[in-house]
């Protein structure tokens, strides 16, 4: 199925109610691979609902029909300088898909950021507004579209991220904002995982205002560890900034700076996480900083590979680990683990996201079904054997 | 002002006696607080034009105080408003005559600043501005910086999401915010978010902020704390018209800078800050803008010199830049003491907070000011010119018959022109009572729904802060009804996430 309009949306899901059917939304398809291939629903392709609606670079905001590639809103924001400051990374790579297709309603259903969400903030602190349909057939919209607005809940937060379970996107309003003029990208090599975490702390936690802090672990980017900082802003800024990075160096420590391409393969990289093995399963860790070197420790073993975003905020974890006791050990110092890319078996079998605790399970369980009380989008997708069927 | 309230439950008011014995019990009997000359301070927010003592005040200490209070009303059909520090402009924390209000204040306790990790984890009655002040020693802040922030409370900032000067570059309350600790209507305690940057499954985290006590009361929150600028610095422009000064904010916007605040105020508020506190400003400018950059000096040097090249380029007739910190402040004392400078003008003021996309500012403040003659009532303007939040401050006397509704009418009358040029209600201060009834303006009857059916899966009884925020009470079962549109429903095994 493919609507072209919202109108056929509510249709749709209107004739799932009635059928009892279930529905599965989708956009270019980057993230199909994470979670089940489920069964049990028919395929929704977004893409006929496309083109921008409305875009004043000066105001910052844009607001766009969910289908719209990502690709094309981000030649549009380029040609203005400006980006989404969430830094979203196309990851169909990673699945063996081609890049290109991500749509914008995708982007914001998985509401997954790259690596300026440090500082920047994750997608759902730019989306400002949106138009859906929910599981009642009704259209509704939640948010506005100023940049800022705290007239009734805060629903635009509750959908991104939401992978499609409340309602399907049919248009979001983000906010936008300047791209940075100059950017210097340099690298200290060899650190262990906690002085490297500890050296990102320190940066992070000074004046440097480095828009990117991650850590790529021994035999990923390079036989030996490469740490990696980020500097963005006008150029006399970013000169500022570097001078004050080197003040944070030890003695014996000297900064790589990294060439364009060899920055545009690291990034790349972070994208298709073409640097991790792709005999195992791929973890991705969201977890205290301050716990990230001393989980990695614990669970990867000698051949597992890694690589770290967010200051230590966000690992990536390749690793054969028994899957119960890597959720236990996450859980532990107060993280969650999503399951990323496995074989098929593995993700049917598993929950792709972090089982809540019975009290919070309960309570989201009674916020999806208020706006699917039939349970139209309740595919088993991310559900796992253990609670599916 | 009158607002129409929902209506008291008498068998409620008939057992006032056992609740308040009740609460002693659950808390303690020093925290219950019964007689009304101590209830009177409570009897409203800071939007003092509504009043009404509650049933019973309690100030419990603890979550598992807060847990049992709440399952105990919960048990027995009792409602609860939920207060922080009481400085809300909407009316949120109104108490209501037959609902025990829970003041949170005695949860005043720092617990932990994590250095490294850069956050904070605090109380939810710890004043906003307490922790930037325990963050200080090492090199942090807490970047929302609300007016208010000696006395708001940090559970108040999440319950309104609410801004300040500063969120135009580090957001409001909600970017900043990790995680809270959450006591639901039913007594359930729950932590939504937490020290890690996302957590799994929905973003429940992201609807209570902002949701106005009505989602939960929340006594532990976990923020984000920055590493303070090396260097701050401020510019003050005063420009002919509104419309310079406006082209000025969207060609900073347009050439790629995010001031860390932008403030303007129109000639009014230009005038009546000048008089209380002599703070320099050009008293022939029809619009001042205050600009602030910060970051490494040499950025906030490079900045500051871009600002001017387009505040020159747009008209501007004077233009300084601070050269100390005591000239940065001085430049702010004027916008800072906006609010009590008006109060000197005019015995009473109203302070409205709607948001519009700036390109349609001019516009706007024309059409305010002939509402303004309409009216018969003057107005200044102070204005987050960044994000395009208004502040105008309707002047009026309460004791001259009929200003008091004449300024409420104005107010309303402005949030309806918000929305026409496609903005919206509140920017910062929250729905409440205040702008409840305007709800409609903006969203439809099933945009409502949407929102009131998630505080039915918090809340079903709709026992938490009613009446606040939703123009219509909406008993839970009906919103739940579903439509379906020819056929049958089966209710299939669901697979439950
Ligand atoms: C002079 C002045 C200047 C101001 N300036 C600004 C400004 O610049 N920016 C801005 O955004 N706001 C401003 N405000 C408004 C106000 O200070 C904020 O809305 C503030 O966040 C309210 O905090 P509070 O602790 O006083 O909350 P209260 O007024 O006590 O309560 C506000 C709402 O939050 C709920 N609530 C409070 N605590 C909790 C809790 N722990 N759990 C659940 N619900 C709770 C209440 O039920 C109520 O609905 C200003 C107010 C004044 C008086």
């Amino acid at each position: 199925m493919r609507p072209c309009d919202e109108n056929e949306v509510v249709e749709i899901v209107r004739a799932a109610m009635a059928q009892s059917r279930r529905l599965q939304w989708c956009g270019g398809g980057s993230k199909r691979d994470i979670g089940a291939a489920e069964e049990d629903s028919a395929l929704v392709d977004l893409r006929g609902l496309q083109g921008i609606i409305d875009y004043d670079p000066s105001e910052l905001v844009l607001t766009v029909r969910a289908g719209t590639p990502w690709a094309e809103i981000e030649r549009a924001l380029a040609a203005e300088r400006q980006m989404l400051a969430c830094e979203p990374l196309d990851v169909a790579g990673c699945f063996g898909r081609s890049p290109g297709e991500m749509t914008m309603g995708g982007l914001v259903a998985s509401g997954l950021s790259g690596p300026r969400r440090v500082v920047a903030g994750s997608v759902r602190d730019h989306v400002l507004g949106f138009r859906a349909v929910s599981g009642r057939g009704e259209l509704f919209v939640g948010g506005g579209k100023v940049v800022k607005n705290v007239t009734g809940y805060d629903l635009p937060k509750l959908l991104t991220g939401s992978w499609g379970r409340l309602a399907a996107l049919t248009e979001v309003t983000l906010k936008v904002l300047p791209a940075p003029e100059t950017v210097c990208v340099v690298a200290l090599q060899g650190l262990e995982a906690a002085q490297a975490w500890q050296f990102l702390a320190r940066v992070l936690g000074s004046s440097v205002g480095a828009t990117a802090a991650l850590h790529f672990g021994p035999g990923t980017a390079r036989a030996e560890s490469l740490t990696v900082i980020r500097l963005e802003g006008f150029e006399p800024s970013v000169a500022a900034r570097l001078q004050g990075l080197h003040g944070l160096l030890a003695p014996h420590q000297a900064l790589l700076t990294l060439s364009d391409s060899q920055r545009s393969a690291l990034w790349a990289s972070l994208a298709s996480l073409d640097v991790l093995p792709r005999d195992r399963p791929i973890w991705r860790l969201s977890v205290p900083a301050r716990r990230c070197s001393q989980l990695l420790a614990e669970l990867a073993a000698g051949d597992d590979r890694w690589l770290f975003d967010w200051g230590g905020a966000l690992c990536w974890l390749a690793s054969h680990v028994e899957p119960e006791r890597l959720r236990d050990a996450v859980a532990a110092v107060g993280g969650h683990a999503m399951l990323w890319r496995a074989d098929a078996p593995l993700r049917r079998r598993l929950p792709t996201f972090h089982p809540l605790s019975a009290a919070l399970g309960a309570l989201e369980e009674r916020v999806r079904s208020q706006f699917d009380p039939l349970g139209v989008f309740a595919t088993s997708r991310f559900a796992g054997s253990v609670d599916a069927h | 002002m009158t607002v129409l309230l929902p209506e008291a439950d008498a068998t409620v008011l008939a057992r006032r006696a056992e609740v308040v014995a009740v609460l002693r019990r659950l808390v303690s009997a020093d925290a219950v607080i019964d007689d009304v000359a101590r209830m009177r301070p409570y009897e409203s927010d800071a939007l003092t034009a509504y009043r009404q003592l509650p049933l019973v005040v309690v100030l419990p200490e603890t979550t598992l105080q807060v847990a049992a209070v709440l399952r105990w009303c919960h048990e027995n059909g009792v409602r609860v408003v939920p207060r922080g520090a009481g400085t809300s402009l909407s009316g949120g924390a109104l108490p209501l005559g037959d609902a025990v209000l829970l003041v949170l204040s005695k949860f005043s306790r720092i617990l932990e600043i994590d250095i490294e990790d850069r956050l904070a984890v605090v109380q939810s009655g710890v004043a906003n501005l307490a922790i930037s002040a325990a963050a200080e020693p090492h090199g942090l802040y807490y970047a929302p910086d609300p007016s208010s922030q000696i006395a708001c409370s940090i559970g108040g900032n999440v319950a309104e999401n609410s801004g300040g000067v500063h969120c135009l570059k580090y957001g409001l309350t909600t970017h900043n915010v990790l995680g809270v600790r959450l006591v639901t209507m039913e007594g359930e305690i729950v932590d939504l978010g937490g020290r890690a940057f996302d957590s799994s499954g929905l973003d429940l985290l992201g609807v209570v902020v902002g949701s106005e006590g009505l989602l939960g009361v929340v006594t532990e929150v976990t923020v984000r704390l920055l590493p303070k600028p090396e260097s701050v610095r401020a510019l003050l422009i005063g420009f002919p018209t509104v419309d310079d000064a406006a082209r000025c904010v969207a060609d900073v916007i347009a050439g790629g800078i995010i001031p860390a605040g932008m403030e303007m105020m129109d000639r009014p508020a230009i005038h009546a800050a000048e008089a209380f506190v002599q703070a320099g400003y050009p008293l022939d400018a029809e619009a001042l803008l205050i600009v602030e950059v910060d970051g490494p000096p040499a950025e906030c040097d490079h900045l500051v010199a871009e600002i001017e090249q387009l505040a020159m380029r747009n008209a501007a007739e004077s233009c300084r830049s601070s050269s100390s910190e005591a000239e940065r402040l001085r430049f702010w004392a004027g916008r800072k003491a906006a609010f009590p400078a008006v109060s000197r003008i005019a015995p009473d003021y109203y302070c409205m907070d709607g948001t519009i996309p700036r390109r349609r500012l001019p516009e706007v403040l024309q059409r305010i000011r002939a509402l303004s003659e309409h009216y018969g009532l003057g107005v200044a303007n102070v204005f987050h010119a960044g994000d395009g939040n208004l502040h105008p401050l309707i002047l009026y006397d309460a004791n001259q018959p009929g200003q008091l509704e004449a300024a409420e009418e104005f107010g309303n009358d402005i949030l309806r022109l918000c929305v026409e040029v496609g903005g919206v209600l509140t920017g910062e201060h929250g729905v409440g009572i205040e702008k409840r009834d305007l709800m409609p303006e903006m969203f439809s009857t099933d945009d409502l729904a949407h929102q009131e059916r998630v505080k039915c899966a918090f809340d079903p009884k709709q026992l938490l802060n009613p009446g606040k925020v939703f123009p219509t009470l909406h008993r839970c079962a009906e919103l739940g009804r579903v439509h379906v549109h020819g056929g049958v429903v089966r209710f299939p095994e669901l697979p439950r996430f």
